[in-house]
């Protein structure tokens, strides 16, 4: 009953969906307020019958509905309840409801709070919105029902992969898909301004709050399944290129290019037509990783099943979504007047040179996805890219990149004075200069690239710095007015420079862990002590024990340091006999500078066997946890300047409103 | 002219688009062989043992067209492909085994089981002869020609569309 | 009677065919510089049954298998070109996860750096053609105009 409704509900969102993707189009083109009140309408109602199908899904899962196909392919009996839930969109039919539920609730945070926004421009937004949300409601209906029943209902499930009960993984497709589904806005935007002809200031206000967000919860996505690639599958790496890694690192890279240079349009009503092709791509790099993840034309971890007639329809989504929305770029984009000249050596050159490195570095890390594919298709060889690729060719345009951070900031706009800039970051040139020294002497010269890394983290985060006390014309004013300035500098201000120093954080995170990761593997037996980074790690004993849903083989390490305690871990490897899978579980001791790492390997064979002798891998890893500390950071001060009064656009009218009624007062 | 720099965009799409639409018809697990038309690697594997069968060495894939088969009992897919193999067998193609990590007393049991189409089998217990064959999973099959080099290599278990679109008419060509 | 089954459960799972730690202790080289090489060249090779792992990260047999081989021509003296050259015979191109630079892939390696090239260039001339545009001179009606408004209104200097 309740998959039922779930499945109504699915097919009513449809036809609000393709309502609002017509009637408003018409009645912004006649200006006929009715029908463009209609795309806020039918908005609510469908983020309602959205609503109502995610809930009955999540119904059907939590309460092990196994007549539901999918619940008894993906859940079962013996689930712990959180899981239940996250099975839910751990597939590829419930990730797809999930991914069009959040696509009506942005549509409906538009409808609800874009008062602000000329009629016929959110009417065309949300129009846009619908299409796309017809598209996916359709592939759903067609070729990915969630609701399919099994008669006669299986008594218990198949299982849910073990690799996929963990917190961590549980939030990450909700967050990813908050990110990759809140560029839709910018895309909507961008294409309701390609029909109007015309972008201005206001247009960039606009679509910032929504990319940021878009951004914040991308960040936030891509360090969640990151972090737990490193705790989780047992060696320590956390980053492999992966093609559907790459798949939403693109998107957040173009997101990141578009953040800066709405900027421009906005202060300076330059970069129009730039900045509406970045909000184009940044979702179409998005739907480009729907089409990867799903339709089984690379081989990946992360892919869900292969179903290449899945492919077509996603594929054929692809051409009408972004051959439309780029071919009506071509048509209407000559249209946009350009604004103020600038000199190279100024503010907007500096987002410009951010945008062309993001560009190209987003660009790269699109050939290394794609160029085997590519290449097969025309007939040539079948080569492989992997991590050697992306080190040799991305890596390198982070370095200018990095470098130009502290300085963009500081540029003046229009035109700018360099030596002067660069004058008042001394400092911070004494510093990254001292940081690349202490880093040369401490590898005795070997690690140039090490120590280059670290420079550029220490550039970055005291170059930033110095730009924040410029603002509050610390150490040149008394303390009292720097205080006063620093109270009236705008939140974006601080987020600006938080961002810039999470970024920091995180290349410094980056070479440390990379550089400097210290790893024994050896065969250890109960009583015997292994000896790493100056840490003592005792093998106290190995026992099994059983687990909620699973049997584990345990290894109890005492880490000692100098002979005080440090930690006591507790390596695992289990075994899900329901999925007969089995996991290796980390013991990990998490530290600010340092995490170690213990993974338990396989029993040795031979006479050791009797001992209880097992295969050991010991890791130290510098600074790993500055890695997605640092994307927090960043992710923080987005949403930090989020809160700045300026996008609480409907502010301002309160604020008239209590002006006009101290008026009447006075 | 300037305009025709905005259909950059739409034209790369269009380019990334067919590469795509091309790539759905492929499957990406499947690894072509390197060794087409090159000599088969020279090896020389003993019989399995308690298997009243001749082992296989390259000097026995001289002299006429034959299958070479890379199987092992505990492979499941080897099971599936198995009848395809005797019905071949059974028409007259010669078809040699590389029996790929196996353990010994399984194969005799196994093949009792589901027939033996094999006229020579060769045991690679450690599975370093099947690296040389650049075999990277079971069961894959191998066509070799009467000069002892390898013309196609299929890889997976034996479909009959393969046979008949593939397998058939190369070896009705190779064999004249 | 549960312990029993359960460690015997537990250890057909870890000994079962594919359920292999990554480099394990027993196949380390006595020699650190050679299994250093090992591990570095472990590092570039693909495990063609996994998705997405190099062979030294990898659970795999097959990726078990290499490693070894890989440490076998290194005891026997091979270099590290001869080795690749090695398994790429077998496997061919797709067995390294650093693709050769050949007139297949120069699309792949010099593309980055012809991208960046073509968008600083871009960006540059883009600049130019804009500050070079001259303003359009008024036409004389405009002129009159523009003095009419300067000498109507009575505003301060404010330079």
């Amino acid at each position: 009953m309740i998959a039922e409704i779930g499945h109504y509900a699915l097919v009513l969102a449809l036809g609000l969906a393709l309502v609002q993707g017509s009637a408003p189009f018409w009645g912004a083109a006649r200006h006929d307020a009715a029908l463009m009140e209609l795309a806020r309408t039918t908005a609510l109602g469908q983020f309602l019958c959205l609503t109502l199908a995610f809930g009955a899904l999540i119904q059907a899962f939590a309460s092990s509905d196994f007549s539901v196909r999918l619940v008894a392919d993906n859940s079962y009996s013996g689930n712990p309840l959180i899981y239940k839930i996250a099975a839910a969109w751990g597939n590829h039919e419930g990730s797809l409801v999930l991914w069009v539920w959040i696509l009506a609730l942005y549509g409906a945070g538009v409808a609800l709070f874009g008062r602000n926004l000329p009629a016929p421009f959110r009417a065309r937004v949300l129009g846009v919105q619908a299409l796309i949300g017809v598209g996916f409601i359709a592939f759903m209906l067609f070729t990915s029902n969630p609701f399919v029943r099994l008669d006669p209902a299986p008594p218990d499930g198949q299982g849910f992969n073990p690799i996929l009960q963990d917190p961590a993984l549980a939030a990450h497709p909700p967050m990813l898909y908050t990110g990759y589904v809140g560029l839709s806005m910018a895309y909507a935007f961008a294409i309701a301004a390609l029909i109007e002809g015309r972008v201005d200031a206001s247009w960039a206000r606009w679509v910032r709050p929504w990319t940021l967000a878009a951004w914040c919860a991308l960040s936030f996505g891509i360090a969640l399944g990151s972090y737990w690639a490193y705790y989780e599958l047992g060696w320590g790496g956390w980053w492999f290129w992966d093609p559907v890694e790459n798949a939403s690192f693109m998107p957040w890279l173009a997101a990141t290019a578009l953040l800066h240079s709405a900027i421009v349009v906005e202060k300076r009503a330059s970069l129009k037509s730039w900045t509406i092709l970045l909000a184009i791509l940044a979702f179409s790099l998005s739907l480009l990783g729907t089409f990867l993840v799903r339709s089984g034309v690379l081989t990946s971890v992360h892919a869900f099943a292969i179903d290449p007639a899945r492919g077509v329809f996603i594929l054929a989504l692809l051409a009408v979504a972004i051959g439309g929305s780029l071919l009506l770029y071509a048509w209407r984009a000559p249209r946009l007047q350009g604004g103020g000249l600038f000199a190279p050596i100024s503010r907007e050159g500096g987002l410009l040179l951010n945008n062309l490195l993001l560009a190209t570095a987003c660009a790269t890390v699109f050939l290394g996805t794609l160029y085997p594919l590519l290449l097969e298709a025309l007939g040539g060889p079948k080569i492989s890219v992997g991590p050697p690729y992306f080190d040799a060719t991305f890596a390198p345009l982070m370095v200018p990149l990095l470098a130009a951070v502290p300085v963009g900031a500081m540029l003046a706009w229009k035109r700018a004075d360099l030596a002067g800039v660069l004058g008042r970051l001394k400092a911070a040139f004494a510093l990254t200069a001292l940081v690349a020294l202490v880093g040369l002497v401490l590898t005795r010269g070997s690690g140039v690239l090490a120590a280059g890394g670290m420079a550029l983290a220490a550039w970055v985060v005291a170059g930033s710095l110095i730009e924040l006390a410029g603002r509050v014309q610390l150490f040149r004013l008394p303390l009292a007015q720097c205080w006063q300035r620093a109270q009236r500098l705008p939140r974006s201000a601080y987020s600006m420079t938080l961002a810039h120093i999470g970024l920091g954080v995180v290349i410094a995170g980056i070479t440390a862990s990379s550089a400097w990761r210290g790893e024994a593997i050896l065969v250890m037996q109960p009583g015997d002590t292994a000896s790493l980074a100056g840490y003592s790690f005792k093998l106290e004993g190995i026992a099994d024990r059983q687990g909620p849903n699973y049997v584990a083989r345990r290894a109890t390490f005492i880490v000692t340091r100098d002979g005080r305690p440090v930690a006591t871990l507790t390596p695992e490897r289990r075994f899900y006999p329901v999925e007969r899978q089995s996991t290796s579980e980390a013991g990990i001791d998490t530290g600010f500078w340092r995490d170690l790492y213990v993974v338990l390997g396989d029993p040795a064979e031979g006479a050791k066997a009797e001992a209880g002798a097992h295969a050991v891998r010991i890791y130290d890893n510098p600074l790993v946890m500055w890695i997605w500390g640092g994307v927090a950071i960043m992710g923080i001060a987005g949403l930090w300047s989020l809160t700045d009064r300026r996008h609480r656009v409907g502010a301002p009218a309160a604020a008239r409103a209590r002006m006009a009624a101290a008026a009447a007062r006075a | 002219m300037r305009r025709l720099l905005y259909l950059i965009p739409v034209l790369v799409f269009a380019g990334v688009g067919i590469g795509l639409a091309l790539g759905l018809t492929r499957d990406p697990s499947i690894l072509p062989s390197a060794l087409i038309g090159k000599a088969v690697p020279e090896f020389d594997l003993p019989p399995v043992e308690g298997l009243d069968r001749p082992g296989l060495s390259s000097a026995d894939l001289k002299g006429q067209v034959v299958l070479v088969n890379v199987f092992a009992s505990w492979c499941i897919p080897c099971r599936a492909e198995h009848p395809l193999l005797m019905r071949l067998a059974e028409s007259g193609v010669p078809i040699y085994g590389i029996n790929y990590k196996d353990k010994p007393g399984q194969i005799g049991a196994w093949l009792g089981e589901l027939g033996d189409p094999f006229r020579r089998i060769g045991a690679d217990q450690s599975g370093r002869i099947a690296i040389d064959w650049g075999v990277y999973g079971v069961p894959e099959t191998f066509v070799i020609d009467a000069k002892g080099r390898i013309r196609q290599k299929f890889v997976g278990p034996l479909m009959p569309q393969d046979i008949d679109q593939t397998l058939l008419p190369m070896l009705a060509k190779l064999n004249g | 009677m549960k312990h029993l089954v359960l460690s015997l459960l537990l250890l057909a799972a870890l000994l079962a065919p594919g359920v292999r730690a990554a480099t394990s202790p027993d196949e380390m080289l006595a020699d650190p510089a050679l299994e250093q090489r090992a591990r570095a060249l472990s590092k570039q090779l693909r495990c063609l049954v996994c998705q997405n792992q190099s062979i030294d990260d990898s659970n795999a047999d097959l990726a078990d298998d290499l490693r070894r081989l890989v440490r076998e021509r290194l005891v026997a003296g091979d270099s590290d070109r001869q080795i690749i050259d090695f398994l790429t015979e077998r496997y061919g191109d797709f067995v390294l996860l650093k693709p050769p630079v050949e007139p297949a892939t120069w699309g792949l390696w010099f593309g980055p750096g012809a991208l960046l090239l073509l968008g600083a260039g871009g960006i540059a001339l883009h600049l130019r053609r804009r500050r070079r545009a001259e303003p359009v001179p008024l036409s004389a009606a405009e002129q009159a105009r523009l003095e009419a408004l300067l000498g109507a209104s009575e505003a301060p200097d404010r330079s």
